[in-house]
């Protein structure tokens, strides 16, 4: 008998049995929804964090203290305002470095007040990390240099504190401390968790004196060259390594974060696809389960077909197609109610989904070979089964 | 003329639980090309046993077996199929017809194991019903049909592929009289146009139609007015 013959027969076979055939389908088809929309869901988280670090602006290079790496226990700083003008003296160009330390704060304005993130920086700020002002402007080096009490709100800040008035040139306070209003980002939107939005930029000379500290946080570099940006990372780390021996320094670049994220997103997405694969797993033994049921009604049938000629392996090919054939179509079935799935949930909700073609291919690969791997004991019983037994069970 | 089938000395045993149960002891018979011979005898004689083992369908415990020329014994699982395939032609009390598909093809059921196309099994499968008298039938579902009708459906599902032998098993066992008068006379029809018929019955009726017959009880030949 050849093949197409057996997907015939066992088409006709499934056919005979419609509902049956599309309550075990049914198992499949959600074990396959299931694996396409978390890997979906999995996928889109990842590239939208890709695309918010890649947001951040292009051949930057973060420099802080302690190990670079998602497991590493955070490093007390002992960088300084000093170890900024060593970089940028390695760098070679003051306006492509900045530097960053942050605090937790309250700031008011009148009767309104909002709890923020208050960031001390340089003037060379917008230069490493790009962003669009909406009214005013951004913090000077002269604001920097002189530790002036001013400061620069994020929108949504801007929109609390003064909802309907125009906030550049009024006042503030920030821990108690008055700052006065220069300018006004636009919107940007959040990154990695962090709302860009709910944020205020003042001089890091003036952070220092707010929070009686020298230390900053972290520096940034726009790197000049992309191709040696590695090299250029190196050698700032030698030069505060120098600086500070007994401190270990790390040089990170966006494409290594990406990378770090990536991997973390990428077994996340592993272990969500794993999950699902379970219950296209239980719905393969729903249809292990439903082919015995099928072989014992048939005997008759299996019986007559040996009578009129069938060989032992035809019958087999004709219940593992059978098989197959149920899974393979549940996967088609699944594949189309899992995307579906995952473009409502990503037009619905906040949620990414991202539908992958090697999802897709992976989800139907599996739900076939379901079928070859849950069909192959019950056609095996099929094909085994004695001629006259069978015909003598009607 | 060379024969048909020939049995010598068949036994068949079957293991239930500890011990045997002899179900054939000893059988020999031989089915000449174009013969018409019957197998009577009461129920739990061995006859269907018998009928089982003429039509390559099961292996007997001891003796000879030559069936269209070929000893069962040296024939693997596949060849005894293609054995079936080629040189019996069965037709069984309760017809054995697929449900939920037509009498067409029904009746092409054991040209599939032949590789012929689906045309081709269709064009052969109609003539067949043709020559059955149902040739308006052909669409039909078995549950649509006649008892008469379906056995005669099986009967050329068992010519289909231009047997030396039909093997009947109590072919008339579930029809009225008259229905199974004409299943035998279509049967006998074909008889003279050639294929040998052994038909097992416990009629004693419709074993007296046979050129000859053997009256099987307790798994041997009581009486075989052949020898």
């Amino acid at each position: 008998m050849r093949l197409a013959e057996a997907a015939r027969v066992a088409a006709a076979g499934l056919r005979a049995n419609r509902l049956r055939s599309g309550l075990t389908m049914l198992g499949v088809i959600i074990g396959v929804a299931a694996v396409v929309v978390l890997v979906a869901i999995g996928t889109g988280t990842r590239q939208e964090v890709e695309r918010q670090v890649s947001g951040l602006g292009s051949n930057l290079l973060l420099i802080f203290p302690g190990e670079a790496s998602v497991t590493a226990a955070p490093t007390v700083s002992r960088l300084t305002l000093d170890d900024a003008e060593a970089a940028a003296r390695v760098v070679g160009d003051r306006d492509r470095v900045t530097v960053q330390v942050t605090s937790g704060e309250t700031v008011r304005a009148g009767t309104n007040s909002e709890f923020t993130s208050v960031l001390g920086t340089l003037d060379t700020s917008l230069g490493v990390f790009p962003r669009e002002l909406s009214r005013g402007s951004y913090l000077s080096r002269s604001d920097v240099d002189t530790a002036r009490r001013v400061v620069v709100l994020g929108s949504t800040v801007a929109e609390q504190l003064f909802p309907d008035r125009d906030p550049v040139g009024r006042q503030v306070t920030i821990a108690g401390v008055r700052f006065r209003v220069v300018g006004v980002f636009a919107p940007a939107g959040a990154s990695l968790g962090v709302n860009r939005d709910d944020q205020v930029h003042i001089p890091v000379t003036t952070a220092h004196r707010l929070l009686g500290t020298d230390r900053i946080d972290a520096i940034a570099v726009q790197a000049p060259d992309r191709t040696r940006i590695r090299e250029l990372g190196d050698r700032i780390v030698a030069e505060l390594s120098q600086r500070h021996p007994e401190t270990e320094f790390s040089a990170v670049t966006q494409e290594e974060v990406i990378g770090v994220l990536g991997e973390i997103l990428g077994v996340l997405t592993g272990v969500l696809a794993a999950i699902a694969s379970i219950s296209l797993l239980v719905g393969g033994v729903g249809v292990s389960n439903i082919m015995l049921v099928s072989v014992r009604e048939r005997f008759a049938e299996i019986g007559l077909r040996k009578a009129v000629g069938a060989r032992s392996r035809d019958i087999g090919v004709q219940f593992l197609f059978e098989a197959v054939l149920l899974t393979s179509l549940g996967g088609v079935l699944g594949i189309g109610l899992g995307v579906g799935a995952a473009l409502i949930t990503a037009a619905l909700s906040p949620v990414p989904a991202a539908v992958t073609a090697w999802s897709m291919a992976l989800a139907f690969g599996v739900s076939a070979a379901v079928g070859i791997i849950f069909g192959v004991v019950p056609a095996l019983r099929a094909a085994r089964l004695d001629p006259v037994a069978a015909l003598r069970s009607e | 003329m060379t024969a048909a089938i020939e049995a010598e000395d068949l036994t068949r045993t079957y293991q239930i639980g500890a011990g045997t149960v002899a179900a054939l002891r000893g059988v020999s018979l031989r089915v000449a090309a174009g013969d018409y011979l019957a197998v009577v005898g009461p129920s739990g004689s061995g006859k269907s046993t018998l009928m089982h083992l003429l039509g390559g369908l099961d292996r007997p415990s001891g003796g000879r077996l030559v069936i269209g020329g070929r000893d069962v014994s040296t024939l693997t699982a596949d060849q005894l199929a293609e054995l079936r395939n080629k040189t019996i032609g069965f037709i069984f009390q309760t017809f054995h017809l697929l449900p939920r598909t037509t009498a067409v093809d029904n009746v092409a059921l054991p040209l599939v194991y032949r590789g012929l196309s689906a045309r081709a099994r269709r064009q052969r499968a109609a003539a067949m019903l043709g020559r059955v008298g149902l040739g308006h039938r052909l669409g039909h579902r078995p549950s649509q049909l006649s008892g008469g009708e379906q056995q005669r459906v099986a009967i050329a599902r068992a010519l289909v592929g231009g047997p030396s032998v039909l093997l009947a098993d109590e072919p008339t066992g579930n029809l009225d009289t008259a229905t199974g008068d004409a299943v035998l006379r279509l049967l006998e029809e074909l008889n003279r146009e050639g294929v040998a018929l052994v038909v097992v019955t416990h009629d004693r009726e419709v074993a007296a139609r046979a050129r000859h017959q053997i009256v099987l009880r307790d798994g041997r030949v009581v009486d075989d007015p052949q020898r």
